[in-house]
């Protein structure tokens, strides 16, 4: 069971696989009826989050796969099989989806209760794109809880104009927008975890 | 989103493109960088402007250190209402022998501290025998075969093992320069008990002549982190008069929770 994250365990043993890029011919492989939908749209609580992968020009990435991992709203990480299954019944806490042709997406989900005591909420989010060598981590934290944004250790150590990058905007009720950059203005915070190397 | 413009289909025959002499070069050149450096990569290098898709698709600011916290310190979990056991065969799934080398792919997947993970997700992808991909965007006109979509899916077993019964890919064309040509290969993708070990990569055949002229498998500068991609041929694996065996093993990175150790996850 998951307890702490540190100390690490010592590095001791073997050397990880590189990672490689997801290619343009995933499509017919990964993605998944009813991936894009954590619960039901519709359902009470259900929420829209959207946005565009996009390059350093700006331009939007039709061949990218996105992955969303993330607790229930109580805070509470289920561990139960079935995501890969298209009944809109279940919520496993995780969802994938490919982009559009324009570099769309849009999920439906739920927002995230806190996992732990005072920690601000997020959803854990990976990219996979056609010319990306390896995959991204990123999080995407909901704006609502403007004192346990402002309070989070890990946002606060970022710098003000990167850290907005990885909250996402209010648009309207129940729909929110985050916008994953791979380069240039406004390039969303990706992650390196201790363990990883890029 | 108004600024947001769709992006121009790749076509395999764009007029100036470089030669593999170029590519090759560039390849060379990033690869001694890293080389004096003293850097030694285990993963691909997200800048690797020889593969020429990746010039505007790569970070261009530093990785932000995080400690995983949260969601990130568990995995979703899948079982056997997610896989069918007849989705690691890739030869029965179209009423029909698929046309090809029949061979095995076996391996195990290990985290970063040699233990095997148990009952996760294992995915593949692959092009058939001629090099082709069942999706509509592959305009490699090689054939496409009706008995095999080069696609599976299976659950690693308690020793962290997994095993396709697959037909052995062909290479293929691609665009990024003149004649290229990806080595066959095999995608992978991976689950591990934490979200942080999540990965996609490939899988290639030992002796491809076409290693030294990929951009792709060269992103991983290090030719010993390289060959950590690379299959192994095992002859105890390949079956009398009916298939020839790989083995494979996947190592992903290490976890960061503190879990109950097992006697037996040493491997
Ligand atoms: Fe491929």
């Amino acid at each position: 069971m998951p307890e702490s994250t540190t100390p690490y365990a010592a590095e001791r043993g073997p050397v990880p696989t590189p990672g490689q890029t997801i290619g343009p011919f995933y499509h017919f492989a990964l993605p998944y009826e009813g991936g894009e939908h954590l619960v039901a749209p519709g359902c009470p609580g259900a929420i829209r989050l959207h946005g565009f992968v996009t390059d350093g020009n700006g331009t939007g990435i039709q061949d990218s796969m996105l992955e969303l991992w993330q607790a229930d709203e109580s805070g509470q990480v289920v561990q139960q099989p079935g995501s890969l299954t298209s009944d809109p019944g279940r919520f496993t806490g995780f969802g994938r989806t490919s982009t559009w042709r324009d570099g769309g997406y849009s999920f439906t989900t739920v927002v995230p209760g806190p996992t732990s005591q005072g920690a601000a909420p997020f959803i854990a989010m990976v990219v996979f794109a056609r010319g990306l060598l390896n995959r991204l981590f990123t999080r995407v934290y909901l704006p609502d809880d403007a004192e346990a944004l402002a309070n989070d250790p890990f946002l606060s150590s970022l710098a003000e104009d990167r850290r907005s990058t990885l909250i996402a905007t209010r648009e309207a009720d129940g729909v929110y927008r985050f916008d994953v950059r791979l380069q240039g203005d406004g390039e969303t915070v990706f992650l390196q975890f201790p363990r990883h190397e890029v | 989103m108004s600024e947001v413009v769709i992006e121009e289909q790749e076509a395999p025959t764009r007029g100036n493109l470089e030669s593999q002499h170029e590519i090759t070069a560039e390849i060379e050149d990033l690869q001694r960088q890293d080389e004096r450096s003293g850097v030694h990569r285990t993963q691909s290098r997200l800048d690797f402007a020889p593969y020429r898709s990746s010039i505007l698709r790569h970070p261009t600011k530093a990785l932000e250190h995080a400690d995983p916290e949260g969601i990130e310190l568990w995995s979703p979990v899948f079982g056997t209402r997610d896989v069918d056991p007849l989705e690691a065969d890739l030869t029965i799934q179209r009423g029909g022998e698929p046309i090809g080398e029949r061979i095995r792919i076996t391996g195990r997947v290990l985290d970063g501290d040699g233990r095997p993970v148990r009952g996760q997700l294992v995915e593949i992808w692959q092009a058939n025998a001629a090099g082709r991909y069942i999706h509509k965007r592959d305009q490699h006109p090689a054939p496409i075969d009706p008995h095999f979509t080069g696609v599976g899916r299976t659950l690693t077993g308690d020793d962290g093992s997994y095993s396709f019964l697959t037909i052995k890919p062909g290479p293929y064309p691609w665009g990024n320069h003149r004649n290229a040509w990806r080595p066959a290969h095999v995608h992978f993708s991976l689950f591990g008990r934490e979200f942080t070990q999540r990965m996609i990569t490939q899988m290639y055949f030992p002796g491809d002549p076409l290693f030294a002229l990929d951009p792709i498998y060269q992103s991983v500068t290090d030719p010993k982190a390289r060959e950590r991609l690379v299959a192994s041929y095992d002859h105890d694996l390949s079956e009398h008069e009916f298939l020839l065996g790989y083995r494979w093993d996947i190592v992903l990175t290490g976890e960061h929770a503190t879990r109950m150790e097992q006697e037996s996850d040493h491997a």
